[in-house]
């Protein structure tokens, strides 16, 4: 993903993983996993920024983008889950939209 | 590439002496990395529980910046990745994996075990984590929310498990020695010998 929406998201921001595939595009180093991708969850806080490891991977200058801890609740992700268990990612700004 | 022994072993020359050639890396700090990365291990991470267990100054410190207070046990934190530590507490317990690779606070705790890495671990972790810590015969107090920490980009997690009731007065040494790699992932709990 090279666009970069300059969003910025404060604790406690309802939003949604981009249903976004760039592995099927063409050669990817992706760090936000396929179980999120279209899920809606809460950032918990922001992380700092960090250079975009899918330019790294692939010796680009890399934009510097900033990171998120964002809470999933597993009964959004699995439907087996016990209810109140939570899964929490590290996902880079340009992935997540306001949900 | 499947290279032998001994082919590996120039090549690897190869590299530092080009490094070096370069002025990229110097050999003394090749050296460095790799006292410090052998000295890496799950003593470390010990100790530096039982410290915040003993010592609320230290455990804020801990909280607030992992890698700051690593430095402070004298452990080489440049270069690593940010440091996260994640407090259990009574109602919530931390699960800490990685699905896309094998990211670990090696800094802190040293080479991951053999079954972080695992493909069964790192499937099941994030998906079932119930079942995952029933099979490590840990069993949380009733109404334990689990929170699973995927690690998936810059930083490093590790738990700071619970201390243990019936370990009042125990001095830091002591209490480091009940803490395992396995309570600062999450799939255990420290525990009376």
């Amino acid at each position: 993903m090279s666009e970069f929406a300059p969003t910025v998201f404060p604790a406690g921001a309802r939003v949604r993983v981009r249903l976004d595939w760039p592995e099927q595009r063409g050669p990817a180093h992706i760090r936000t996993p396929h179980y999120v991708r279209g899920r809606e969850g809460t950032v918990l806080r922001p992380l700092g920024r960090f250079a975009n490891p899918e330019d790294l991977a692939f010796a680009r200058e890399a934009a510097i983008l900033p990171l998120y801890h964002v809470r999933f609740e597993q009964r959004a992700l699995w439907p087996e889950a016990t209810e109140g268990d939570e899964v929490v990612v590290e996902i880079f700004g340009p992935w997540l939209e306001t949900a | 590439m499947n290279l032998s022994g001994q082919e590996n072993d120039r090549l690897l020359a190869a590299l530092r002496g080009l490094l070096a050639a370069k002025n990229l890396v110097s050999t003394a700090e090749i050296a460095e990395r790799i006292a410090a990365t052998d000295r890496a291990s799950p003593a470390q991470g010990a100790a530096m529980v039982a410290r915040a267990w003993t010592d609320a100054a230290f455990r804020a410190r801990l909280l607030a910046d992992g890698a700051r207070a690593a430095e402070e046990f004298g452990i080489m934190m440049r270069g690593a990745p940010p440091l996260g530590v994640l407090e259990n507490v009574p109602g919530l317990h931390h699960l800490v994996v990685c699905t896309l690779c094998s990211c670990y606070p090696r800094a802190v705790l040293g080479y991951p075990p053999f079954w972080y890495k695992s493909v069964a671990y790192r499937a099941r972790a994030v998906r079932d984590p119930r079942g995952v810590l029933a099979e490590w015969g840990t069993t949380l107090p009733e109404g334990t929310r689990i929170r699973v920490v995927d690690s998936t980009a810059d930083y490093r997690w590790m738990v700071l498990p619970r201390r243990p009731d019936g370990t009042e007065g125990w001095d830091e040494a002591a209490l480091a020695a009940l803490v395992r790699e396995g309570d600062m992932v999450g799939v255990t709990q420290p525990r009376l010998p």
